[in-house]
């Protein structure tokens, strides 16, 4: 469950797949004047375009009439992404490890698994429509202090 | 003897059509069908197919990309095929790591050795 609410000012966009381009150049480009590392924006980016699709595709089922509103805050040592959908949420506890038996061949299933795999921290809300992810900065990783360690 | 279709070009050489993606980011639903039916029509040109996949201009993908890699290599293996990846830059690569797809495809470092690892070859 989130410990921490959404703050800074919302930017909401529509669903459709080209509408997270804007704010993705806008992130990776403050993340790179703020001396994150070529690999944390890349992990980053990963973040944003598979919660983007998962919001869009699973959260708002496609539907172009519902938005998706992108929180962030950059601070010299992380940047903290929500993104919360209009959907009715999910458990992610119960989504299938595509790693494993026949889901391997299976054509998707496998946001999840990148989103946790780059960022340093992944949770949701109670609902399941409001992912936040934080991505700590490996040029300043001495500053992170261990309160700030993933929880799940 | 070469052709491009909408987001890769195609060589067709003698024991192996190579195609290569064109984008240096693959990553919107409506590009990602259109690269999947430009590689479907060209496998449906022949009864069997040795193809190579080359991803030398690719920089940036989604995981969507890898559900159009399984679906190319379902409609490959069918017609009793051959599928290779090569040129796949190791940001990339880590994507297929993490997501074990590493071994389900066959990947190679470069067009070559890709080429050399198709049946016939020497």
């Amino acid at each position: 469950m989130l410990s921490i609410s959404p703050s800074g000012v919302p930017i909401v966009i529509e669903s459709s797949s080209s509408a997270i381009e804007q704010v993705c150049e806008r992130i990776l480009s403050e993340l790179q004047a703020d001396n994150f590392s070529k690999e944390d924006i890349f992990a980053v980016h990963i973040g944003l375009e598979e919660a983007f699709l998962n919001a869009i595709k699973h959260g708002n089922k496609d539907d172009t009439t519902r938005k998706v509103t992108i929180n962030y805050s950059i601070r010299p040592d992380e940047v903290e992404i929500f993104m919360k959908d209009q959907g009715q949420g999910f458990d992610p506890d119960s989504v299938p490890d595509p790693r494993c038996g026949d889901n391997i061949y299976k054509v998707g299933g496998r946001g999840l698994l990148l989103i946790r795999s780059y960022m340093d921290l992944t949770e949701f809300n109670e609902q399941g429509n409001c992912i936040r992810m934080v991505k700590y900065n490996s040029n300043k990783k001495s500053l992170v202090s261990k309160d700030k360690q993933p929880i799940n | 003897m070469a052709s491009t279709k909408p987001g890769i070009s195609v060589q067709y050489g003698e024991n192996a059509t190579i195609v290569t993606f064109l984008n240096e980011k693959i990553l919107e639903e409506k590009d990602i069908k259109a690269l999947q039916d430009s590689v479907m029509s060209v496998i449906e040109q022949s009864e069997q197919i040795n193809m190579i996949l080359d991803f030398g201009n690719v920089k940036f993908l989604s995981s969507a990309v890898l559900g159009m890699l399984l679906r190319i290599s379902k409609k490959i293996y069918e017609r009793d095929s051959q599928l290779r990846l090569c040129n796949i830059n190791p940001k990339i690569y880590e994507i297929f790591k993490i997501t074990r797809l590493n071994k389900i495809f066959e990947i190679y470092s470069d067009l070559q050795s890709a080429m050399e690892a198709l049946p016939g070859q020497n």
